[in-house]
């Protein structure tokens, strides 16, 4: 039976949740006009484990391991945010040295996810070699990080209290020196992104949101702040961040360009944050000593390498917890990115999803 | 021009060598921190189930009527807890990968036949004099439930 296509001008396209550019499994239904985006409906649930259910199975010290094996970029944010939480329900000071730690090693682990991202972008519009040069950069804030902590990723540092393992200065004169060199060479692949025709023919006015609809929509991290909302978590001043100098970095466009553009920025912004920790490291001890079970309530909100992510704790005065809840920074992106893949080209999607810096593993937990 | 800079690097790209470290050609050097695989010394190990208890991902089996400490290094996610609450050191976090296997199976470590004999000979020991204390306890108990009940009945 002839078809007429005439008639039937729209069409759907399945988008994942297996797709060549996409590192994560998440499942888009396209609804095209052509080569247009009319309309996209997301569904999520490939990867869901329970971990937030674990938490009744494993005390509330074991859980610390299981909360930052929620994700295998964000995870010292993910433990730093749990641990945080019980510290202040359980009214722990922790000493200055481990919130100067704890602050630089969430600088380089976002470091390492910026230049994870920048490199996954290249890729997205298929340009190989840029892709390999971010993720050869990227290797060396993983050798600081396993200098230090002993993991690539999942750096298992943190505990209630404070910290498992402290640095020595040798080690912090490694880092510094590499974040030289480092730096250097940064210049060379983020000049690339910020200035090559090839580049910008990609991301120029491409997936724009503007402010109001991402604020409106409930957008977080670099995402947000690429449509211009100056809003940055580490300004509530958790850990070291009260001590350290810094501004939130914004950009107006609201496109795929301000986007790579927050991003770039934030790498370099990330080491000198980490340079201003290691010239404030104060000495003194990594823990305090932990007497008793955690009871009451706590939310935390910190600032993950892609947005804001959210941690509460429920306890009830024995070792296991009744509940906690993580809200990670891609759940809250989701619908500024359906926004913004409307009236978008086919052939953009998959870009326009990488600059959520989607982590569905952490949505879905 | 923005780009030239770059088609400079890839250029050097092509005539430096690989970033990669050519293993198993080279030998691949771990820094001292690297969390590769636990390894007990059975012989300090006491099989107090310390660690059993603690590993957040049920790695860890003791069996003291085996004497017998069992680690499946294939759940095991190398987070160093158990080498923290061991509470003679017996265990230690060793700087090396994980031996990969065709099969999931668990490493047991027993104790040695000597150290066996040993243990079970301390154990018939404990046990008796377990029975002796009970058995002394049962006739104090006796003796004092037996004066208490003659004033009763006169
Ligand atoms: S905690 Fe140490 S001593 Fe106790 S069973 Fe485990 S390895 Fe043996
Ligand atoms: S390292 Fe962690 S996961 Fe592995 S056996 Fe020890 S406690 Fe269990």
């Amino acid at each position: 039976m002839a078809v007429n296509n005439n008639a039937k001008k729209i069409s759907v396209v399945p988008f994942g949740p297996q797709h060549p550019v996409l590192p994560e499994p998440i499942h888009l239904d396209l609804v095209l006009k052509d080569e247009k985006v009319v309309y996209a409906l997301p569904s999520i649930g490939f990867v869901h484990r329970g971990l937030e259910k674990l938490v009744e199975k494993r005390d509330y010290e074991q859980f610390v391991l299981i909360a930052e094996r929620t994700c295998g970029i964000c995870s010292f944010g993910h433990g730093m945010g749990y641990v945080e939480a019980i510290e202040k329900i359980m009214n722990l000071d922790i000493p200055p040295r481990a919130k100067f730690l704890r602050t630089m090693w969430a600088e380089l682990a976002r470091m390492h996810n910026h230049l994870m991202w920048l490199g996954l972008q290249a890729d997205a519009f298929g340009f190989e070699s840029l892709f390999m040069e971010c993720w050869r950069l990227r290797e060396k804030v993983l050798d600081m990080l396993e200098l230090t902590t002993g993991g690539r990723v999942i750096f298992s540092v943190n505990k209630v209290g404070g910290l498992r393992k402290d640095v020595t200065p040798e080690m912090l004169e490694q880092i510094l020196k590499t974040l030289d060199g480092l730096e250097k060479e940064c210049r060379v692949v983020t000049d690339t992104f910020l200035g090559d025709p090839d580049v910008l023919s990609r991301m120029k006015g491409v997936g724009v949101l503007t402010p109001g609809r991402a604020e409106e929509l409930g957008c977080c991290g670099p995402f947000l702040r690429a449509s211009g909302v100056k809003r940055d978590c580490r300004q509530l001043g958790y850990e070291a961040y009260g001590e350290l100098k810094f501004e939130p970095i914004v950009s107006y466009d609201g496109d795929c360009y301000a986007r790579c553009l927050v991003r770039i920025e934030e790498l370099y912004q990330s080491m000198d944050l980490v340079r201003q920790c290691i010239a404030k490291m104060p000495g003194g001890d990594i823990a305090v000593k932990v007497t008793g079970n955690p009871n009451g309530e706590y939310m935390v909100r910190i600032e993950q390498p892609r947005g804001e992510a959210l941690y509460y704790v429920k306890a009830n005065g024995t070792r296991y917890l009744t509940r906690y809840r993580n809200r990670t920074p891609t759940y809250a992106n989701i619908p500024g990115l359906i926004e913004t893949i409307k009236g978008a080209e086919l052939a953009d999607v998959a870009m326009m999803i990488l600059t959520i810096d989607p982590c569905i593993s952490c949505t879905e937990r | 021009m923005a780009f030239l800079p770059y088609v400079g690097r890839t250029l050097k790209n092509l005539f430096s060598k690989p970033a990669t470290e050519s293993f198993p050609a080279g030998e691949r050097i771990y820094p001292d921190r690297y969390r590769g695989h636990i390894e007990n010394d059975i012989d300090k190990c006491i099989l107090c189930g310390s660690c059993q208890r603690n590993c957040p991902s049920s790695a860890i089996k003791v069996n003291k009527a085996d004497f017998s400490w069992e680690i499946h290094p294939f759940s095991c996610v190398q987070c160093s807890k158990c080498v923290e609450v061991c509470p003679v050191k017996c265990l230690s976090m060793v700087n090396s990968f994980t031996e990969p296997g065709a099969e999931k199976t668990s490493i047991v470590n027993r104790f040695s036949q000597e150290r066996i004999e040993k243990e079970k000979e301390k154990q018939r020991l404990m046990a008796e004099k377990i029975a002796a204390a009970k058995k002394a306890a049962a006739e104090k108990a006796a003796a004092a439930k037996a004066p208490a009940q003659t004033p009763a009945g006169t």
